[in-house]
């Protein structure tokens, strides 16, 4: 019971951590390709430990980046239930790709969270966003394999000892 | 269940203000990452204060006792001006509008949105921000208050793509609205004809219309443009005078938009009442926030005029015009 209370203090950590990164004032060219890190996060714990993330948790951490970044409500919630709920799908044979394939998967899960914030945004009001909107969804593929090594390492640390 | 959920929230958010209250107490769990982020900039910036040498203390010292000194010259005309202004308004049975109560919030060095310019600073509801308040800064406007949350609050800068500030030419008073490009240094006005007549260097000021920003604050600065001849519209630009990407603390004013009536006395001017001739008020805190909490981060610029404004009669509303 208690490894399981310590793992899910990791799981809010590295939530937390990512949302520090979500909103850190990146200088100039980098604030634009700054990729949704709390997203990937919440896809590396719900492939690791998918008995411990659920559609919930994405949704209540969903919830609690809009109200951070100061969207519509709702918004980021929907777009991360909606992934961890393909995540779960998948989670087993996800686990057996290679790297690059995960990626390849990550980049879809990444596109889709991004049309469907820019569909949501239209609905509010139209306007046009700049081409930069769709930088992070490329810039995330590339960060996966950190994120994926560096929370390997985080997950794994208990058990070595 | 999840995917319903968020589809009623983003219905009832998109059609009321009923999640307000939600998003309050939720923002009170996140609102304590926006400092950790901010943290390191608060460090570097007070290791910066301690370390810098005497003397560069010293020059700033002299610079800054020589602008408060011509600062304060120009207030004195500025009193005597403001007064003319309400005598002539009491001939005109016009009433007068009061000066503004100030409080300084601070940025928080986060990055919510890179294609928005949307800023957070770190005084919210509890010290009375509420949405749609003016934000200013040394220089001229900043923007205006897009969300109050408990602990922060969310300010939309006048260059976002979707705003727009009524502005008034200060030279012969043309009005036209100033919309945001989407950058820091610049602000369209697309609505001006061919034939308006506006130059190059023309300052921008508010004209007080529409409510939201009190009016003769500058705005911008006209750039340079050429007229085509075969449109009816001119494509011209403006830079904006407040320094929307180096300021650090910015002024959430509350305007009394409402004229003065004879009798009541907005709380704003309450602290300067006492000595309204006495010119040393004008510029001193007076540590004043609308609950009326000593917190000493409010300013009051109400200036000398009260005293003789409580005398001018209460007649249409505060003119759009302050000149």
């Amino acid at each position: 019971m208690n490894s399981h209370s310590s793992s899910l203090g990791r799981i809010i950590f590295t939530i937390i951590m990512a949302m520090c990164l979500r909103i850190a004032p990146w200088p100039g060219f980098l604030s634009n390709i700054n990729p949704d890190w709390v997203l990937l996060v919440l896809i590396y714990w719900a492939l690791a430990v998918p008995e411990r993330v659920g559609i919930f948790h994405a949704w209540t951490v969903g919830l609690l980046t809009d109200v951070l970044t100061g969207r519509m409500f709702g918004q980021y919630a929907l777009a991360y239930s909606l992934i961890i709920y393909f995540c779960l799908m998948l989670h087993k044979r996800l686990r057996q790709f290679p790297l690059p394939q995960q990626g390849l998967f990550i980049f879809s899960c990444l596109l889709f969270s991004q049309v469907l914030l820019f569909w949501l945004k239209n609905i509010q009001h139209p306007d046009q966003l700049h081409l930069s909107f769709w930088l992070p969804v490329f810039t995330g593929t590339l960060c996966w394999p950190l994120i994926y090594t560096v929370l390997r390492r985080v997950r794994l640390s208990r058990r070595t000892k | 269940m999840a995917i319903i959920a968020s589809v009623a929230l983003l219905i009832t958010e998109h059609r009321s203000h009923r999640l307000d209250s939600l998003r309050a107490t939720l923002s009170v769990v996140v609102d304590p990452l926006k400092y950790l982020v901010d943290l390191p900039t608060v460090l570097i910036e007070q290791a910066a204060d301690s370390v810098s040498s005497y003397s560069t203390l010293k020059r700033e010292n002299i610079q800054l006792r020589e602008e408060q000194f011509i600062d304060k010259t120009r207030l004195l005309k500025f009193d005597s001006l403001e007064k003319e202004n309400i005598r002539l308004r009491a001939l005109l049975e016009n009433s007068f509008k009061l000066g503004e109560q100030l409080l300084i919030a601070e940025l928080l060095s986060i990055n919510t949105a890179p294609y928005e310019n949307i800023v957070v600073v770190n005084k919210g509801t509890r010290f009375g921000v509420h949405p749609q308040q003016p934000v200013l800064d040394a220089n001229g406007v900043v923007g205006q208050v897009f969300r109050a949350l408990p602990f922060s609050s969310e300010i939309m800068l006048i260059t976002d793509p979707n705003h727009a500030i009524p502005v008034q030419v200060n030279r012969n008073g043309l009005l036209t609205i100033a919309v945001g490009s989407g950058q820091l240094n610049r602000l369209n006005l697309p609505f001006l004809p061919n034939n308006a007549d506006i130059r190059p260097g023309d300052l921008l000021i508010t004209s007080g219309l529409g409510g939201t920003f009190p009016s003769g604050y500058p705005v911008g600065v006209i750039d340079d443009f050429t007229p085509i001849t075969n449109k009816p519209f001119v494509n011209i630009t403006a830079t904006p005078k407040a320094m929307l990407d180096r300021n650090r603390e910015l002024l959430i004013v509350w305007s009394d938009s409402s004229p003065v009536s004879l009798n009541a006395q907005p709380t704003a001017s309450k602290a300067s009442e006492t000595h309204p001739l006495d010119q040393s008020t004008n510029s001193e805190s007076v540590n004043k926030t609308p609950e009326g909490e000593q917190t000493g981060t409010a300013h009051n610029t109400q200036s000398a005029g009260s005293g003789l404004a409580r005398k001018a009669p209460a007649g249409a509303r505060a003119g759009t015009n302050s000149r």
